[in-house]
């Protein structure tokens, strides 16, 4: 065992050790330790003021641990879509000129990058003047734009409607499949996000739980959190994904 | 028809005009109106200082207004609302800097040119500073655009990005204060903010992309200046205020412009 946890070490793009998080005397996060690898898809999910957005803040070095660290691979890239971003209506602002904001980037790459999040017409367009479904998915292809290693997404299906976050996390594990980046996300869609997941971890201001999606929706921690609704969603998931992962799953360790 | 002194004063406005464009749209985008304000208020202490420390008004000003920045900046989010915050800062400076005016006994100083400005009394080396401070600001914001647009946009994207929004509010509240210190012997402390916000939000309904819309706001300034100073000159009235009154009926002129709404 200690073999493997040493594997997933080197392997991980982002490694959160022990890390807690307080904000004014009040502990958000403790003792949180997760690991994120190369081309996985792991979600979390976890009650409100559950410190899931924290997490990801943490993450990419928005808020200064109390405890414990977070580590980045050398030279890791990070593709980062916020739960809200209000742009202000006195600032003017193409969908092609907030793609190239800072880095800069080709009139190619943005027009690849909108493709992908399955945006393609939108480039001359005022930010202000997009739809809820078109202002998150131009936050996803800024998102992969730099060509990523890790996706970050809290909660980036929120405002759309359900045809519109499914075919978002379609669109989500479609970018993973061809560029094979790893995408950590928050999400209160569990029916959609049990499906999605390779991974789950279960956060209430500590790690609940976590492991295949079959595992933490069959774990005590999650249901007292969620109760048994899930039921459904857990069916789907076995009907979409009856296939075996060839993965190394840490949670494999923990069952055995 | 350019008197010397006409000269002078034209040059001082445009090049404040140029410095407070694209300082200005970001202090309209981040919605920081108020801190343009009591900054400037603040650099009324900073005058009554430098004219009891027998230094120059522009350094008394810039360190008092640069003192204030960071008071601001440190005190912001610890209960208090920004903008009663602001408000305690901006009019107390103000009265301290009143009353210690009134201190500087055997000095006998016109405090009206100081509020609102003598832009006609500009010296060759007063438009060296305005220059000079003008120029270290538009090339500081020029430097730093990109960083200072995503920071303005989103401080977590900004830190995704390996961009540390802090750093950035940093420097655009040093470019603040420099253009605060420089712009008093144009407008005055009680107008700078006119010029910060209203050539910018003039050039909001022109503009497409931020550029434009900080360069159109230069322009909309540096006209204003140009024109503001001629009408003083024709209608016999103060120069600073002119200025100012110019560039808001331009504001209210473009904002008859109807802004297109689709999507």
């Amino acid at each position: 065992m200690p073999r493997l946890r040493r594997k997933a070490r080197a392997m991980s793009l982002v490694l959160v050790e022990r890390l807690s998080l307080a904000f004014g005397g009040q502990t958000v996060l403790s003792d949180v330790s997760l690991s994120v690898a190369r081309g996985e898809i792991v979600t979390i999910v976890g009650p409100n003021g559950s410190g899931k957005t924290s997490l990801l803040r943490a993450i990419i070095g928005a808020v200064r641990p109390s405890a414990g660290k977070v580590v980045r691979a050398p030279g890791l890239k990070i593709g980062y879509v916020p739960q809200k971003l209000f742009i202000d209506p006195t600032l003017p602002i193409t969908v092609a000129r907030f793609l190239r904001l800072p880095a800069g980037a080709t009139p190619d790459a943005i027009a690849r990058a909108l493709d992908a999040a399955g945006v393609p017409d939108l480039s001359a367009r005022q930010m202000a003047q997009l739809s809820g479904g078109q202002f998150q998915r131009v936050l996803l292809a800024r998102a992969l734009i730099a060509q990523p290693d890790l996706l970050l997404l809290d909660e980036a299906t929120r405002g759309l409607d359900q045809p519109g976050s499914a075919a978002f996390y379609r669109q989500i594990e479609a970018v993973r499949q061809q560029t094979g980046c790893a995408v950590l996300m928050i999400s209160h869609e569990l029916h959609v996000v049990m499906s999605a997941s390779d991974r789950v971890i279960c956060l209430n201001g500590h790690v609940c739980c976590e492991g295949t999606p079959a595992t933490v929706a069959s774990a005590p921690e999650y249901r007292a959190l969620f109760g048994t609704g899930t039921g459904g969603a857990l069916a789907l998931y076995r009907h979409d994904h009856d296939h075996d992962h060839d993965h190394d799953h840490p949670e494999k360790e923990a069952a055995q | 028809m350019l008197d010397d002194f006409m000269l002078r004063a034209t040059l001082a406005g445009i090049g404040v005009a140029l410095a407070a464009a694209p300082l200005g749209c970001f202090v309209v985008w981040r919605r920081m109106a108020y801190f343009g304000d009591a900054t400037a208020h603040a650099a009324v202490l900073g005058v009554a200082l430098s004219l009891a420390l027998s230094i120059s008004v522009f350094a008394g000003a810039l360190v008092v207004a640069l003192a204030m920045a960071l008071v601001v900046n440190g005190l912001s989010g610890r209960g208090y609302a920004m903008d009663t915050l602001l408000g305690v800062l901006a009019h107390s400076a103000l009265a301290f800097g009143l009353v210690a005016v009134s201190f500087l006994s055997g000095v006998r100083i016109d405090l009206m040119a100081y509020l609102f400005g003598d832009i006609l009394a500009v010296s060759r080396t007063d438009l060296a500073v305005i220059w000079g401070g003008a120029g270290l600001v538009v090339a500081l914001i020029a430097w730093r655009w990109s960083a200072l647009l995503i920071a303005t946009l989103n401080a977590d994207l900004a830190h995704a990005s390996g961009i540390d929004p802090r750093r950035e509010q940093l420097v655009l509240m040093l470019a603040l204060a420099v253009t605060v210190a420089v712009a008093i012997k144009v407008v005055g402390v009680l107008l700078i903010s006119a010029l910060l916000i209203v050539p910018s939000g003039a050039a909001r309904p022109l503009s497409r992309s931020p550029e434009m819309m900080a360069l159109i706001a230069g322009v909309i300034g540096a006209a204003s200046a140009i024109a503001g100073l001629r009408a003083a000159l024709v209608l016999d009235t103060p120069a600073g205020p002119t200025i100012v009154c110019v560039a808001a009926i331009v504001f209210a002129i473009t904002g008859l412009i109807p802004r297109r709404q689709t999507g």
